[in-house]
């Protein structure tokens, strides 16, 4: 990937942002006010020195808002990510590893599962279970997960060839030993990136679903129920949807710099 | 059109990479007449392709090259606008590379590639020139051949195809770069009879390549080239008898390894066998890669085990290793069965057998060290005296497998072979992929194992010459039959099989021409 | 054979699919009768009716190979809450959402294609690369809301919602094509420049091919391979986007039908959305490992 967006600068920009984020996630009281709060007196006004992205429909300034959103907004994502991962990981660790019929099995039914595209196997599992945190959560989490799988699978059989497995037989090392030694640690190394780039695109899907409704309920400040909220008001305070909005892109940004910059070191590690 | 096809004085390539400047070729004068045939000789890194492909203006990406005298063609190059350098190219000099699957566009037919020749530089007659140009590489079924992919070609049908595009709008000049390298010997030996072909033809050829046998017979001069200049030149017959230079003096003998007399080897008194194949057989499907094959190894023994690709000789190193379980026939190591046999029975003897494959560096695990991947094979004993043995130095040993040089890789495979003290040592084309000087130095150091620790080597090369510098005994195996074996003095110099005298003759050798 | 081979697979991946969603149907919590009167009338004998009617008191086994039989026959079962037949409920809105996808797909594809061919020299490739990641990074209702606000709101060239006349496709259109642009020229340009490091393009510049004629006629169709294997991935992207463009631009189409059927709970019209996307997701799927054999004769047995 060439772009302005490889410099080093921009890596340490993005993991800059990243370290506000996760602050932001943290610990919100430190840079925001209440979210909750409403002023009447101060309704859909533009942003000024008082309140740095405007305020909202109902006089809540919006900066607040999307300083709390992040801690919603992250903490989905990242439950999201670890549950696609950790069960991608052993799904295809397990699919790689036994012998081809029950390979066969679980790829068909990963390829069965990656079918449906992400919003619409997401908005199943809403039908089925009703809107919220731990719906999306679920969710986003099933629907990522046969991409972990199938990379952690290919991973698996190129490593299962690999010379230096065939020169661990030499030295007489047991299956078991080998597979610690060897092939796990070789397996799982491209995951963590992978994860990361993930994440971001949790924070998409997750977006996505809340502005369609379907995530934390009104008036949780996460950042697509935000946007959902506003586009009543779009013609006429573009703040509320916009600035909240650059926010999660930037976010994502972030996450996929910073993820690119380390698969490229993590390659080149491999020679 | 004058004599003097291309005339160069003190060339100079140089490319930025990482920030650093790398001079390729460091002031080349070259010379061509028309109707010679001159040859490039150099290792990898010497700068001889980078000089050749700057004839046709592709040195490469972000090249900058300059000289005093750049005249092709009679014109002199500086003038010249990308339109000129398109005319010369195909027209006026015709670029061969290695290895044609890959320097043929795989998703093209062979005709659309020729024709593509025709096509740029606007001649007549597309469909039956492009028949006519197989024919004159013979290229049988020129029709058929026409309308099918590289990869449906053999070899030497593709590399045959490749030179039809060079020459197919005519050019004087034809630049060749390795282009028999990625093939087998016998089909080695056929292309260089077209190039010659080419040459009584009219044709004037500038052959690269890194190994001098090849370009001895064919080339009325030879340029040696290292590090991007040129060490010595001069006709065949005087480098080889009379070599000045000590580098040339280097890639001579290291040619010259077939052409050894026949001294008698020195007795080695008949051992106990260390590893026993009989009547090996292996199918994959319908196909028969191995069939009726008797391997025996003694101890302190070397045997070369020779045949070009397809003969099945790497599926033998694999049965005998134990990688791979034989369709039919037993292997015996120590004394012990060895296959068909649950890989928990034969795992105390694991350590005892030893195996060094092509790449290196794919035998190793990518996240360790070498100190460590010799650790897993030392079981305690210190990994600096095991580096030492095989003349690499202490420093090595906390670097990355990928920061050393391929012949420090193949050390280091060796050190952890060596490690185990095994009896026996399987090398599957272990110097294939090294240049020619660090070739001889790890058969020597090869040879140095076994004189000092016994340990017996099951050899397997397409190179004869390197097999008859090594081995004992000698194994020819063609179509996964083993036609042929004995002591290596025999088979060398008194054939009995037809397909070992087809493959010595085939063997570009270095003789000293009257 | 190869052929045939995919076409099996393909079937196998969707009864997958499809048994995958109805399993996911039974675990809906919730009485299925509840569903069906929603707020109507609630007698033990409407209960009774209703149970009869919809088949539920047959054993599991039976009520699933009812709907697979069903399903291939194009009967995907009736809406619990509006009481029309699915297939009718689908139909009657898939053509605007067809409209769409197609649309967005064209212009997605095309984009890509003049972007990956025409950025090739450093600065507009950095600066290309730059605005591809932002697409890809900006959430797609974001994007549908600023181009709405600026395009509409403000310049009024276009439509604010609905589905009347070619205008107002465009900026739909548009915002489903962007993202999906940006990955496909990344893929695209990925392909290229690999191609370009070959051996077989020095042999064909050696020909005094102008670098143009390498780039489109050798280096292209090396580099189509990888991008033609991201065709189902983009089907599943824009099937899902398009439930989200359509809400944002007030457009009439699947999206909104799935949306009222997930808050409502009316599984079988969720259950039949969800299994005809998978249905067009492994139809593209095939028919592009079926391209992938066409455009790449390696893999076809002489």
């Amino acid at each position: 990937m060439t772009g302005l967006l490889t410099r080093p600068r921009a890596v340490a920009a993005a993991l800059g942002f990243l370290l506000l984020a996760l602050v932001a996630a943290v610990a919100p009281g430190l840079f925001a006010g209440d979210p909750l709060a409403a002023d009447p007196l101060h309704v859909l006004e533009p942003p000024s020195a008082a309140h740095w992205f405007g305020t909202d429909q109902l006089g809540r300034d919006v900066l607040d808002r999307v300083v709390h959103g992040a801690r919603h907004s992250l903490a989905i994502a990242v439950a999201a990510t670890l549950l696609g991962v950790t069960f991608g990981v052993l799904l295809g660790l397990l699919a790689g590893l036994t012998h081809k019929y029950a390979d066969e099995a679980l790829s068909r039914s990963f390829d069965a599962l990656s079918a449906f595209p992400l919003l619409l196997l997401a908005l199943l599992f809403i039908a089925i279970a009703g809107p919220g945190t731990v719906s999306l959560v679920v969710a986003i989490g099933i629907a990522t997960l046969p991409h972990y799988a199938r990379v952690v699978r290919a991973q698996t059989f190129v490593v299962r060839q690999a010379g230096y497995v065939t020169q661990a037989v030499a030295f007489g090392d047991r299956r078991l030993t080998l597979v610690r030694r060897h092939v796990l640690p070789n397996v799982l190394g491209p995951v963590p990136v992978l994860a990361v780039i993930g994440l971001g695109e949790a924070i998409l899907a997750a977006a996505g679903l809340s502005f369609l409704g379907m995530g934390p309920q009104p008036p949780s400040p996460e950042w697509g129920a935000m946007l959902s909220e506003s586009r009543g008001y779009l013609s006429i305070a573009w703040w509320t949807a916009v600035l909240p909005g650059l926010v999660v892109t930037l976010t994502v940004i972030s996450l996929t710099v910073a993820g690119r910059h380390f698969q490229r070191r993590f390659e080149g590690r491999l020679g | 059109m004058s004599d003097r096809l291309v005339s160069v004085r003190d060339l100079h390539v140089s490319f930025v990479a990482g920030g650093r400047v790398v001079e390729a070729v460091r002031g080349v004068d070259l010379d061509l007449h028309r109707g010679e045939c001159v040859a490039i000789v150099g290792e990898s890194g010497s700068g001889k392709s980078v000089t050749a492909r700057s004839l046709v203006g592709l040195a490469g990406p972000g090249a900058r090259v300059s000289s005093s005298r750049f005249e092709v063609g009679g014109a002199s190059v500086g003038d010249f606008r990308p339109a000129d350098w398109r005319r010369l190219r195909g027209g006026f000099a015709g670029l061969v590379q290695q290895d044609a699957l890959v320097s043929l566009d795989p998703l093209r037919t062979v005709g659309a590639e020729i024709g593509e020749v025709l096509r740029v530089h606007r001649l007549p007659g597309r469909a039956k020139r492009v028949h006519e140009l197989l024919a004159t590489v013979h290229v049988p079924e020129p029709e058929r051949r026409a309308g099918q992919y590289p990869h449906q070609l053999s070899g030497g049908l593709r590399q045959r195809a490749l030179i039809a595009s060079a020459i197919a709008a005519g050019p004087p000049l034809l630049i060749a770069d390795e282009p028999t390298t990625a093939l087998d010997v016998t089909v080695q030996a056929q292309i260089l009879a077209l190039l010659a072909e080419r040459r009584a033809a009219g044709d004037t050829l500038l052959l690269i390549s890194h190994d001098l046998a090849v370009v001895a017979r064919l080339a009325d001069r030879v340029l040696v080239m290292r590090d991007g200049v040129i060490v010595e030149s001069g006709a065949p017959a005087t480098l080889l008898s009379a070599p000045s230079h000590p580098y040339t003096k280097q890639l001579v003998v290291a040619g010259r390894r077939l052409a050894g007399s026949e001294a008698p080897r020195v007795a080695t008194p008949v051992r106990e066998p260390v590893l026993v194949a009989r009547g090996l057989r292996k199918d994959y499907g319908r196909h028969t890669v191995v069939t009726e094959v008797d391997v025996t190894v003694r101890r302190g023994e070397i045997v070369g085990l020779v045949g070009e690709s397809g003969s099945g000789k790497t599926t033998v190193a694999q049965l005998a290793f134990g990688l791979v379980a034989p369709t039919a026939g037993t292997v015996e190591f120590e004394g012990v069965p060895w296959s068909g046999v649950p890989e928990r029975r034969r795992r105390p003897l694991r350590r005892r057998l030893q195996f060094i494959s092509q790449d290196p560096l794919s035998s190793f695990d990518p996240r360790w060290t070498v100190r460590r991947i010799v650790a897993e094979a030392a079981l305690g004993q210190d990994v600096v005296p095991l580096l030492d043995r095989v003349g690499l130095s202490a420093d090595l040993a906390d670097r990355y497998p990928r920061q050393l040089s391929g012949g420090q890789r193949q050390r280091v495979a060796i050190a952890r072979a060596l490690a185990p003290r095994p009896s026996l040592i399987i090398c599957d084309e272990p110097v294939s992929a090294l240049d020619a000087s660090v070739q001889a130095q790890v058969l020597d150091l090869l040879a140095d194992i076994r004189a000092t620790d016994g340990t017996a080597l099951l050899f397997i090369s397409h190179d004869l010459g390197v097999v008859h510098h090594l081995a004992d005994r000698v194994l020819v195996m063609h179509d996964g039959r083993v036609v042929e074996s004995g002591p290596v003095g025999e088979v060398f110099h008194r054939p009995r099989h037809d397909y070992t005298r087809t493959l010595l003759d085939a063997v570009p050798t270095l003789e000293v021409q009257p | 054979m190869i052929v045939l081979r995919r076409l099996a697979t393909g079937l196998v991946v969707l009864w997958a699919a499809a048994t995958a969603a109805y399993l996911a149907l039974l675990a809906a919590p919730g009485n299925t009768v509840d569903s069906i009167i929603g707020d109507g009338a609630d007698t033990p004998q409407i209960r009774g009716e209703i149970i009869s009617e919809w088949g539920l008191d047959r054993p599991a086994v039976v009520q699933y190979l009812t709907y697979l039989w069903r399903a291939a026959h194009g009967d995907l079962g009736r809406s619990y809450l509006l009481q029309r037949p699915v297939r009718d409920v689908l139909g009657d809105q898939l053509a605007p959402t067809l409209q769409l996808a197609l649309a967005a797909a064209v212009l997605g594809i095309t984009l890509a294609l003049v972007l990956a061919i025409t950025t090739r020299r450093p600065w507009s490739r950095r600066v290309s690369s730059t605005v591809e990641l932002v697409l890809v990074s900006t959430p797609p209702f974001l994007i549908g809301i600023v181009l709405l606000s600026v395009f509409s709101f403000r310049l009024g060239l276009f439509p604010v919602a609905g589905d009347r006349g070619l205008g107002a496709l465009v900026l739909p259109a548009v915002t489903l094509a962007l993202p999906i642009a940006g990955v496909l020229t990344q893929v695209l340009r990925d392909g290229i420049d690999r191609a370009l490091e070959e051996p077989f393009v020095v042999t064909a510049r050696a020909r005094g091919l102008p670098e143009r004629a390498v780039l489109v006629r050798h280096a292209l169709r090396h580099a189509l391979l990888p991008a033609v294997t991201l065709l189902g991935w983009l089907t599943g992207i824009l099937l899902g986007g398009v439930v989200i463009v359509e809400t944002v631009f007030g457009r009439p189409g699947l999206g909104q039908v799935t949306l009222q059927a997930v808050t409502s709970e009316d599984m079988p019209v969720v259950l039949a959305v969800v299994v005809f996307s998978a249905f067009a997701y492994v139809v593209v799927n095939t028919l592009a490992d079926l391209a992938y054999l066409v455009v790449d004769p390696r893999l076809r047995r002489s």
